[in-house]
């Protein structure tokens, strides 16, 4: 199933010709303003070959139309996109080679199954035995064979959500674009999807370009997580760089539950910056004089939560399950290791290495 | 207290409505109202079909009674009318008019509802004010224009100033505007260029809107009298409502006046068969959008 193997009679229709990191994506300082509103501002970011890119923040963020840009379904007000070594700020969406996966999945109502899959290759005028064995394929690797009859509208949530896929796969596009596609689903259904995209990327060995506002997604799926707030890039590594090293205080908040605390300036150290800590990295000891009161504990069973009060700070404490907790009401001593602060400068918000 | 003031309310409220009423009763009733609205609807119909069977001389002797039965009056207008002739006539107009009229508020419906382009807004209220001319006022400078083209007498004449309708154009852009952006979108993305969209994705979704259009198209061309009587001097060219006319005046006699009769339950025929045909379709156009899925 690699690229390489495309159909030669779609590759001659492509306007452009894609050669070396097939797959790779490179944003060039793209602005995108609606009206007078600024959604994306100056967004510059590399998407290698392979990678499973997470476009990740709150709604509103700019993430959703940076993945339009991509697809093509909106102009960059300012700034290039490049697909390999191409500038397609000129191209169409259908002549980029890319697919996009929406979050209503989008499928075609009147149509049956098979020729919502079928669609794709048969508006590419591939003949009609090739589009009925590529579709089979698609429909078998997604378990939707025996739904191939059937139209959109009979269909359960998470099975028109693989239809949307398998209407994407059979394109073998170079680049996946996917636009929250598990926001429908129920929780459940959510976590096996996940693992099946996962499973998916590795199988497909193609750019996954997919934005979320879960963070747990963003973790469990993406190689590397690009988190935006009001329309910039905050960050851009690996999910586990993201939680480690958060780049800004956003950053730092926006990833983990619950989120990072952070201390005004001068409150745990003379350092003169804003201190973050992760709630597990906070230790309870009673001998400590930092001392906080405790207004909410949460047991969740492998864990609980401490929800208490330094002074006007609002601190979150994570304390494994079969610690001993506190109750409400006590008065407990706090102590922050120095090894697992994090600074940030009060006035830029962002990260302080020293 | 307070729970029982509001039942009794409640039931105060309901005894306003028919709900106390027998569910048998309101059936009647209901079958009663339907019965006569379908007795004033269907009577008309029933005079005029008994009166085209009956020979002439036989049909004021019971006017509401089946009488003696014959189908001569109907050969009589048959030929005497021409109206094979003017059948023909209205048949082409209608049917160029309707396809025209399918493709032109298709085509421009979509522009209005999935295209961007400066003044939009402006020329779709243009369109729409054009709604606001009554026919009557275009009539004499549209007839120049068609004179002035030498289409006096001919089939462009009859059906050219009718092949685009503001009507047909604000309905279609109605139902476009159903259609999720989710939809064009993916469409795209798959390679659809806006006719491949238009033909594959949107007609398909909006066929029985669609199906509608095409018989309020088709009635409303059938049913033309003004415009058809002002361009057409020759006989040849007249469509079965202008040729009706003719029928009426060739007859004088007292004896034959059922001749004319005969001649608009023909002209009335085929529309009731696409009328019938097209039944499920027209109901289903008017409600459609109406429920959401």
């Amino acid at each position: 199933m690699s690229r390489a193997h495309g159909r030669p009679e779609t590759r001659t229709r492509v306007a452009i010709a894609y050669c070396g990191d097939v797959a790779k994506v490179r944003l060039d300082s793209i602005t995108k303003i609606f009206d007078s509103v600024v959604a994306v501002e100056d967004v510059s970011l590399d998407v290698g070959d392979h990678d499973f890119m997470i476009l990740l923040g709150p709604s509103g963020c700019g993430k959703s139309t940076l993945l339009r840009i991509i697809a093509g379904l909106e102009e960059p007000t300012e700034g290039d996109v490049y697909i390999g070594d191409v500038k397609v700020n000129e191209i169409e969406p259908k002549l980029r080679d890319v697919a996009m996966v929406f979050q209503s999945y989008a499928l075609y109502p009147h149509k049956t199954v098979r020729a919502n899959i079928e669609f794709p290759l048969k508006v590419r005028g591939a003949p009609k035995a090739e589009r009925a064995a590529e579709a089979a394929k698609a429909a078998e690797s997604l378990g939707l064979t025996e739904y191939l009859d059937r139209k959109p509208g009979q269909l359960s949530g998470g099975q028109r959500q693989r239809v949307a896929l398998a209407r994407a796969i059979v394109r073998r596009p170079a680049v996946f674009c996917m636009d929250e596609p598990l926001s429908n689903l129920d929780a459940k259904l959510r976590s096996e999807t996940r693992a099946e995209l996962v499973a998916l990327h590795r199988r497909l060995a193609s750019t996954f370009i997919y934005v979320t506002h879960d963070q747990v997604e963003a973790m469990t799926m993406g190689t590397r997580v690009a988190v935006m707030s009001r329309g910039e890039l905050q960050q851009v590594g690996t999910p586990q760089d993201v939680y480690s090293k958060p780049a800004t205080v956003f950053v730092a908040e926006f990833i983990g539950t619950p989120p990072m605390n952070i201390f005004p300036v001068g409150m745990l150290d003379e350092s003169g910056y804003l201190v973050g800590i992760r709630p597990e990295h906070v230790l309870v000891d009673s001998a400590s004089p930092v001392r906080a009161h405790v207004d909410v504990v949460e047991h969740l069973g492998h864990e609980t939560l401490i929800n208490c009060r330094l002074g006007d700070t609002r601190v979150m404490v994570r304390l494994g399950g079969d610690e001993v907790a506190p109750c409400v009401g006590d008065d407990i001593g706090l102590i922050t290791p120095v090894n697992h602060r994090h600074h940030f400068d009060a006035t830029t918000q962002r990260r302080v290495d020293e | 207290m307070a729970t029982s003031t509001a039942r009794r309310t409640s039931r105060a409220h309901t005894s306003i409505g028919i709900d106390h009423v027998p569910r048998g009763w309101r059936m009647v009733g209901r079958y009663v109202v339907l019965g006569v609205v379908a007795f004033l609807v269907l009577f008309p119909v029933y005079t005029t079909v008994i009166a085209a069977l009956k020979p002439g001389s036989k049909v004021l002797d019971h006017p509401l009674l089946p009488g003696s039965f014959t189908l001569q009056v109907f050969r009589d207008a048959w030929t005497e009318g021409r109206l094979g002739r003017y059948l023909w006539n209205s048949t082409v107009v209608a049917v160029v008019v309707t396809t025209c009229q399918l493709v032109t508020s298709l085509i421009s419906a979509y522009a209005f509802a999935f295209l961007r382009f400066p003044l939009k807004t402006f020329f779709f209220g243009l369109f729409l004010a054009t709604l606001l001319v009554p026919i009557e006022t275009t009539l004499v400078i549209n007839r120049r224009t068609v004179d002035s083209l030498g289409w006096l007498n001919s089939y462009q004449g009859l059906a050219v100033p009718f092949l685009a309708t503001a009507f047909g154009t604000f309905l279609m852009r109605q139902v476009f505007l159903q259609i999720p952006k989710e939809l064009r979108e993916a469409g795209q993305m798959d390679g659809l260029g806006h006719w491949g969209f238009l033909t594959e994705v949107a007609i398909p979704l909006v066929r029985p809107t669609l199906g509608a259009l095409a018989l309020f198209s088709f009635l409303s061309s059938w049913n033309q009298y003004l415009w058809p009587n002002l361009i057409t001097t020759e006989e040849n060219m007249n469509t079965v409502q202008t040729g009706l006319r003719l029928l009426n005046a060739s007859v004088p006699d007292i004896e034959r006046f059922n001749v004319p009769i005969a001649g608009t339950v023909i002209a009335a025929l085929p529309i009731a068969i696409v009328l019938m045909v097209f039944q499920r379709q027209l109901v289903r156009g008017l409600t459609a959008g109406a429920v959401k899925g």
